[in-house]
């Protein structure tokens, strides 16, 4: 190093109070814990809060998987399994054998990661099209098992599945179970906004932009891929498992090709790697297909109109897009 | 022995339909670098089409060209109301507009034809042919028939035709091939328009045999891209090789071992063959530019 080096400017200029309205560690947060507070007031009944939970669990899955599709720009089609096995596991584990529904949903975490951990460097190694294949392929056999077992897990029927009990208390009460799944949502998400911001996530978009280059900048690639996998199809299983006990009920479509597809469109909607984004994304692919029931037998006509229209008209994704239309009006 | 050529002829027909799907990836693949999810939706569309026309009185022959015509215009369609108003998206906005398509595609197929399931009599008829101790409907010889000259019009129109030539340059570099005075828009309707056309040929030659419903496609769509990436993406020798040996180890899995799992050896196989030869047996190494 020479030795007139001029002293460093971080970031190279200074920061302003739009850069700390639009970070999504504070305005992106506070915003989030604004919306997840307020929005108790504004919903009612049984009906709004059951949607309401459907939009927390899946944002807190397609953040995860934003992590790995947006991030580190690793596409699994699969991964809708890894939130159908945690969910299995943990029912037949609390109806068939018996076991505390917190060991349940413990067991199912480990099961999946470990699945997920051994897959993890065959499949990894994988590029393009042929990494969605992978992916697509082992969530099929996944599927496919759930499917044909039927001694275990009821086949096509699905099973049912008792309720969540911590430390002798039972969770049945809705408000209860939105507050659960707000705080995992909240949590996930300043996890997610950390790994992004740490070391960890530099090296994910380095691998991003190039395997080959990052590696010799001595970036571990097939470590961080890894642990990214494993991180967010834990967290799928978490919340499969967290989905099971709430709905009391979970059929084999929740580890199915289709529901695969539904989370990288919610990430890929909502932005990829945008955080702010997984949230819009999950909520708006949730509650949409509830007001698409009015359409009756021309439901999936519209529905697959309308995801085509948006891909077309929005390729960046709603937040990124609303983003730079925000940042351009204001100068 | 006749066991085993029983299932020899089973796993040939059906293979020659996955190999027919897999045919449409890759034209798709090649010209646009997408991956059409739709592509199982063209082969339901083909085999409904078929059926409806023919319920309505048009003579059978006359009912299955249009049925197959109407799965070209389906994928011209595609191309020109999808993919190319989404100049700047990359692959993976393009798959999900692939998917849109194939929901919406299917969604019209519930709205016209609804749920049920439906099948038409085999071209000459249904008498089983006994030969050699096999027992076959005269379809399956239709099947392969049909496959086998789709194969071989396909070689002669990439090698021997001026229109092919270009549809294989463009494939290789769009920009020169542009710049060389190719109509590259006209290649990318036309290789869809194909892609529709040979799916929907898939569910005609097909129907006679394994019946036909508005949801066929979601499996047959996911198979067909099961034998292209076995084979090696863009590849067309790897297209049909990966579709005959897809349909030939479903059909010996399902005789000899269990027929439970039968929809599941396609995706075992490519996991196997991906871990192995990450780029399918007749794919290209690429090297990675930095």
């Amino acid at each position: 190093m020479s030795g007139n080096m001029t002293a460093p400017v971080r970031g190279g200029r200074k920061t302003n109070w739009k850069d700390v309205v639009f970070s999504p560690r504070y305005g992106g947060l506070a915003t989030l814990l604004l919306v997840l507070l307020a929005t108790p007031l504004f919903i009612e009944g049984l009906y709004q809060f059951d949607i309401a939970i459907l939009v927390l669990i899946n944002a807190t899955v397609v953040i995860a998987l934003n992590l790995l599709v947006g991030y580190a720009g690793q596409v699994s089609l699969g991964h809708a399994a890894f939130f159908g096995l945690g969910g299995y596991a943990t029912a037949v584990l609390t109806t068939r054998y018996d076991w505390p529904s917190l060991l349940a949903l413990a067991a199912g975490v480990v099961l999946v990661a470990a699945i997920a951990a051994v897959m993890a460097r065959p499949i990894l190694r994988l590029k393009g099209y042929y990494l969605a294949m992978a992916t697509l392929g082992l969530g099929m056999i996944i599927y496919l098992i759930i499917t044909q077992e039927t001694w275990l897990t009821g086949g096509p029927d699905g099973m049912s599945v008792g309720a969540l009990e911590v430390f002798g208390y039972t969770v049945f009460d809705e408000l209860v179970w939105y507050w659960i799944l707000a705080g995992l949502l909240l949590v996930m998400y300043w996890l997610a906004v950390n790994i992004v911001e740490s070391p960890v996530g530099r090296a994910l978009r380095a691998l991003h932009g190039s395997e080959i280059a990052a590696d010799n900048s001595g970036v571990n690639v097939t470590h961080y891929k890894t642990l990214v996998f494993v991180l967010s199809a834990g967290v799928a299983a978490l919340m499969g498992g967290l989905y099971a006990f709430y709905s009391g009920f979970i059929a084999p479509n929740t580890a199915g090709f289709m529901h695969s597809i539904e989370l990288v469109v919610m990430v890929v909607l909502g932005g990829m790697a945008s955080l702010v984004g997984s949230i819009v994304g999950a909520a708006l692919l949730t509650i949409l297909p509830q007001y698409l029931v009015v359409f009756s037998e021309y439901e999936w006509l519209v529905y697959g109109l309308i995801l085509m229209l948006m891909m077309i008209f929005m390729p960046r994704g709603f937040v990124p897009t609303l983003h730079g239309l925000i940042r351009r009006v204001l100068g | 022995m006749a066991e085993f050529l029983q299932f020899l002829v089973t796993g040939i027909t059906i293979g020659c339909t996955f190999a027919l799907v897999a045919l449409g990836f890759c034209l798709v693949y090649n010209a646009s670098h997408v991956i059409n999810f739709a592509q199982g939706d063209f082969v339901m569309v083909g085999g409904m089409s078929a059926v409806f026309i023919m319920s309505s009185g048009v003579p059978m022959w006359l009912a299955l060209v249009l049925a197959v015509l109407i799965g070209g215009a389906l994928g011209a369609l595609l191309y020109k109301g999808g993919i190319q108003p989404a100049k700047n998206a990359d692959a993976i906005q393009l798959i999900i507009i692939t998917v849109g398509a194939a929901l919406f595609i299917r969604g019209v197929a519930h709205v016209i034809w609804g749920t049920g399931y439906f099948s038409m009599p085999g071209f000459t008829g249904d008498t089983p042919i006994r030969f050699l101790g096999v027992v076959m409907v005269p379809q399956s010889l239709w099947v392969i028939g049909v496959t086998v000259g789709i194969v071989t019009a396909l070689a002669l129109f990439f090698t021997r035709t001026r229109l092919g030539k270009a549809v294989l340059a463009t494939s290789y570099n769009r920009d020169a091939a542009k710049l060389m005075g190719i109509d590259t828009g006209m290649i990318l309707v036309l290789s869809f328009g194909l892609a529709g056309l040979l799916g929907a040929v898939a569910g005609v030659i097909m129907t006679p045999i394994t019946f036909t419903n508005y949801e066929i496609g979601v499996m047959l769509g996911l198979k067909g891209f099961v034998a292209s990436v076995l084979g090696g993406l863009g590849s067309f020798v790897g297209a049909v090789a990966g579709g005959l040996i897809l349909g030939l180890t479903e059909a010996m899995m399902a005789g000899y071992i269990s027929s439970d799992y039968k929809d599941a050896v396609a995706f075992v196989l490519i996991l196997l063959i991906l871990f192995f030869m990450p780029s399918g047996l007749f794919g290209q190494r690429g090297v990675e530019r930095v």
